[in-house]
């Protein structure tokens, strides 16, 4: 009976990581295509089904002058942008958290949720209200189509989520703990760096995942408050499409934009599952 | 040097945390602070350790205010109920954080680490993680953390509470010959608990409070022996000393219609009228010639035997010196030993207790 349950277990797994990895599988045969193999109905195994070419992926790397999209631009400016708008929400969103979680805040009817709630409201509205307003602003800074501008956004709308992330978990990590710092001669800053910041490295690592992902694979701002100067990876590949879709480019570009989300979250994964880490606070 | 609080009141939203407190503690004495649950314990901790600031009154160390010393600066050690550590440091850098805090030489630190985990038995788990330690071994490590510091005041909260009963009665005898020896060494201890078992082993003097207020300061013994309020007796006697009201008249102690006492030699001096009196559960004795009770529950506690009796509106818990079983609502006869009683005015206040003149 068990290895029946066992059996049907992996089954299961096996059923539902064909359906996870089919998608990536199927981008994967497709980036090697030409366009008579993608028109021409379905086919699947390279060599037998069609012949492979390697000119999806080429297009990738060629100047535009070539007829191509160089990618690699926005790609490093997709980096620069994500890791920045991530490190400084993380770091703001931390602090913020801290002070939210330990102290009460109190102005008229304001009080600490109310605070919380107006860091995550920021994320309920849809962005299209945002985005006039974030336009006009950039512009009359003058930093419209530039790195600077774009990373100032994302912090706007990454920051919520570092927050909630934190305030949950710094009000999971017991009060005694600041106050045995206190007690054992750290003064209230010492006390957030010497202890509290390093015991909270895990929920950090959280939130830093869930703000890259946002913020990476955002389209919306990275379209509308940039132009020509500056483009990034989610615009470069929709600027892709022309005339006839390149579906084996397209498929190529889609897998190059995935990969650095799938080495973070397997970091990520490695880094939680220590176990000394994430049930270090109990 | 000496510790003194003067009318230190709290009060949060309507309720009293800490109700006019006043004390004096003394360097080489442990002050055990018993009480309930919610009875301003660890809030009166907090606020000798600087956590917690009162809304009135003060606190005076050594003649100087204490209330405009920071935390950080207060010189006092604490370890808490729950087994509060740094997660991020093992054994060794635990124990040694206070003193790297104060930017003191390595080989002194070193030193003083060592003979503080000397001391709490924790030798060869310098380099372990927090996590990898049992509830006990942590506490011990909380405890070497708040010695290392030779701190003027080392204040414990309840810190045997989340421990199995086994290990509970080895620590306590553990903390005893530490406290004894580190005593000596001029610090002032105060100790909070709910178990008044153990307040009695720590010695010392006793600080019983209730609803944020000390309702009686005294050594063991003098609680033990004239405690000076009903609430005094219930919360310092595990199980709670048992309370009937009752008269006295024409020489005899009547509870109600059935149980009418004896006048013991104690009680010779009191007028007639109305009181409350205290026994204690040992001073019930299962006897053919006592009063009949039914049983309403028989707790086997190791070789003891708690017995809930009830007559009409009065129940009493008596202590069983044997393991033996009884059916709920089994008849048995009861005896008190007048001896032991306490009598306790209307208002609650001591009037006679048998231990009166013995001293």
């Amino acid at each position: 009976m068990r290895t029946f349950y066992v059996t049907l277990k992996y089954i299961a797994v096996t059923l539902w990581s064909m359906f996870v990895i089919a998608p990536f599988l199927w981008a994967l045969s497709t980036s090697f295509k030409d366009f008579n193999s993608v028109t021409s109905g379905a086919t699947y195994i390279p060599w037998v089904d069609f012949e492979p070419t390697l000119e999806g992926w080429r297009v990738l790397l060629r100047s535009p002058a070539q007829g191509g999209v160089n990618i690699v631009e926005p790609y490093l400016n997709s980096i620069f942008v994500t890791c920045f708008a991530s490190l400084i929400s993380i770091a703001l969103g931390t602090l913020a958290a801290y002070a939210l979680s330990r102290f009460t805040f109190k102005a008229g009817f304001i009080r600490n949720d109310d605070i919380t709630f107006f860091f995550i409201s920021q994320r309920i509205m849809p962005p299209v209200v945002l985005a006039i307003p974030f336009f006009i602003m950039l512009g009359k800074l003058g930093l419209l189509d530039t790195l600077f501008g774009l990373v100032m956004v994302y912090v706007v709308l990454l920051m919520p989520i570092a927050v909630w992330i934190m305030v949950d978990f710094f009000n999971k990590v017991p009060i005694e703990i600041d106050e045995t710092a206190l007690i054992d001669g750290c003064n209230p800053y010492q006390a957030f760096y010497k202890v509290v910041l390093p015991n909270s490295i895990p929920g950090m690592v959280v939130a830093g995942l869930f703000c890259m992902i946002f913020g990476w694979t955002d389209f919306f701002f990275a379209f509308i408050l940039t132009f020509t100067e500056v483009q990034l990876l989610p615009v470069a590949i929709v600027s892709l499409n022309s005339s006839i879709t390149p579906w084996w480019s397209l498929s190529a570009a889609a897998l190059v934009s995935v990969a650095p989300l799938i080495v973070v979250a397997f970091i990520v994964e490695r880094y939680l599952s220590k176990g000394n880490l994430s049930g270090a606070l109990k | 040097m000496s510790l003194r609080a003067s009318h230190l009141t709290l009060n949060r939203e309507n309720e009293f945390y800490l109700n006019d407190v006043s004390f004096e503690m003394l360097p080489g004495k442990i002050y055990t602070i018993i009480g309930r649950t919610l009875s301003g314990k660890t809030t009166l901790l907090k606020t000798i350790a600087g956590l917690i600031t009162q809304d009135s009154g003060e606190l005076l160390f050594n003649g100087g205010n204490f209330d405009v010393i920071p935390v950080w600066k207060r010189q006092v050690a604490m370890v808490y109920q729950q087994f509060i550590n740094y997660p991020h440091l093992n054994v060794y850098e635990n124990v040694a954080f206070p003193l790297k805090q104060r930017k003191i030489l390595a080989t002194e630190i070193d030193k003083r680490v060592k003979q503080a985990l000397d001391q709490v038995g924790l030798i060869g788990f310098e380099k372990r993680k927090i996590q990898a330690l049992s509830g006990g071994q942590q506490q011990r490590v909380a405890l070497a953390r708040s010695l290392v510091k030779e701190a003027n005041i080392l204040l414990l909260d309840e810190p045997l509470v989340n421990l199995d009963y086994k290990l509970r009665e080895q620590l306590r005898e553990e903390f005893k010959k530490i406290f004894s020896s580190k005593a000596s060494e001029n610090a002032i201890l105060i100790y909070s608990t709910t178990d008044p078992v153990e307040a009695m082993q720590l010695g010392g003097e006793i600080l019983v409070m209730d609803e944020g207020r000390i309702l009686q300061q005294a050594s063991a013994k003098e609680i033990y022996e004239n405690p000076k309020t009903t609430k005094v007796a219930e919360i310092t006697n595990d199980p709670a000393m048992n309370l009937f009201s009752g008269n006295i008249a024409e020489g005899k102690v009547l509870l109600n219609s059935t149980i009418q006492l004896n006048l013991p030699t104690h009680f010779l001096e009191l007028p007639d009228g109305a009181y409350t009196f205290g026994l204690r559960a040992s001073g019930i004795t299962l006897n053919k010639s006592g009063f009949p009770f039914q049983v309403e529950l028989a707790e086997i506690s190791g070789s003891e035997t708690f017995l809930h009796l009830g007559q009409e509106e009065i129940h009493v818990v008596g202590l069983l010196d044997a393991v033996k079983n009884f059916d709920i609502g089994e008849t048995v006869s009861a005896s008190f030993d007048i001896e032991k009683l306490f009598a306790f005015g209307s208002d609650g206040n001591l009037m006679s207790s048998p231990y009166c003149g013995l001293n």
